[in-house]
């Protein structure tokens, strides 16, 4: 097992994306990271299961994109620049990323953006 | 012999890049924005700068987790922008000057800093977004050495290497032969965090305390841990090592030209700061 140089206080709401979470989620953020090129999406999008059995996404990670849960693709490993290439395909901003993983509406969300820390 | 003339800081949103394509300079969710730019823009048309030197961040473009880099210096003849999965449109390649890239990278190694050197480097909006904010019409073709810093997968290099980095890239500079002004820019930042329960995070107050200390004294702020920068700014507020390294390279005393703070852009506080090494 991996430990941590020096151990820090976790910060609640953020998963930091370490070793630990980069070994995890190695075959989801390649499968992201194919979705620069354009054709790459394309296919993603013409079979969505089909592309991510090539990628060896497992049962988990599967789940988690049939389903488009953000907070599941983070918890199966998923680093949240390389799911924003995801979200893209789904016409997704970062504000709706946002309100779905804080359970807001995307409004909601907004003003939160605008408000807090005022 | 070359010389920096001073450094921009400013933040790199996507979102900038999709706006500035669709000219959207007049719409009100834009206009307080972009109006923070020209200030910028005549300093730099007053100091016209041979070189942007720019510390940025990758978003899984040119690199992706199989080789993850801490440091990697483009030492390219150009930089292509190319699609980072969202389609939005690319624009022409910077130029780069590799002679200084070399010298760069022979002067980081011999002080210990052990880069690597990339003779192909796709850019993304993290460099592309200030290019285009502060030389939009390219009228004058500035030459570009990017510096890459890694901000998306932990362990990142701490604030005061990126500092100590920074000064480093001074020392190479100062030590190149050929006469350039050199402009240093340093993107990303301000607070955000787009992963999580804690997205939408936003710290005013912090932001606000950075962008007074980094003129006069930045080594307080190269004191705090990537932790610290990551409770304080969030997840994505940790690009801030990407201004402790352009402040590292300008050196003791700064003159600060310019200043902007804008909440939000997307899910980003923007910050843009100009500072000049001469006066």
């Amino acid at each position: 097992m991996m430990t941590a140089a020096r151990p820090d206080a976790p910060i609640p709401g953020t998963t930091i994306f370490d070793g630990r979470q980069a070994m995890k989620g190695y075959a989801l953020n390649k499968m992201c990271y194919s979705f620069n090129d354009k054709a790459n999406r394309e296919a993603f999008v013409a079979d969505e299961d089909a592309y991510c059995r090539e990628y060896g996404l497992n049962e988990a990670q599967r789940k988690a994109v049939r389903e488009r849960d953000v907070l599941a693709l983070i918890a199966a490993g998923g680093n949240i620049y390389y799911l924003a290439k995801f979200a893209g395909i789904l016409g997704l901003s970062v504000q709706d990323v946002g309100a779905q993983q804080t359970g807001m509406t995307v409004e909601a969300f907004r003003r939160k953006l605008t408000g807090e820390g005022a | 012999m070359a010389r920096i003339i001073g450094g921009i800081a400013t933040s790199h949103v996507p979102a900038i890049g999709g706006a500035i394509a669709k000219k959207k300079f007049e719409d009100p969710y834009w206009k307080p924005f972009f109006d923070a730019y020209p200030p910028a823009r005549e300093w730099l048309a007053k100091t016209g700068p041979d070189v942007a030197v720019v510390f940025y961040n990758d978003h899984g473009l040119n690199f992706f987790l199989d080789k993850q880099p801490t440091f990697a210096v483009g030492a390219a003849p150009e930089y292509v922008n190319k699609d980072e999965g969202w389609g939005l449109p690319t624009i022409p390649p910077f130029p780069g000057i590799p002679e200084l890239s070399w010298h760069i990278i022979e002067t980081l190694v011999a002080d210990e800093f052990d880069p690597v050197s990339c003779q192909e480097m796709a850019v993304d909006h993290g460099f592309v977004v200030p290019m285009q904010l502060l030389w939009p019409g390219r009228e004058r073709p500035i030459r570009t050495v990017p510096i890459c810093i890694n901000t998306v997968q932990h362990p990142l290099p701490a604030p005061s290497r990126c500092y100590k980095l920074g000064q480093a890239i001074r020392k190479a500079i100062e030590t190149y032969e050929q006469d350039l002004d050199v402009v240093i820019l340093g993107t990303g930042g301000l607070s955000h965090q787009l992963d999580g329960e804690r997205a939408g995070f936003i710290n005013r107050k912090f932001d606000r305390m950075c962008m007074e200390k980094i003129v006069d004294d930045p080594e307080s702020l190269a004191r705090y841990s990537i932790h610290d920068l990551v409770l304080e700014a969030g997840a994505q507020g940790a690009e801030f090592i990407l201004w402790l390294a352009m402040r590292g390279a300008l050196g003791g005393h700064v003159k600060q030209v310019h200043a902007n703070y804008h909440v939000p852009i997307s899910n980003t506080a923007a910050g843009l700061l100009v500072l000049d090494s001469a006066a």
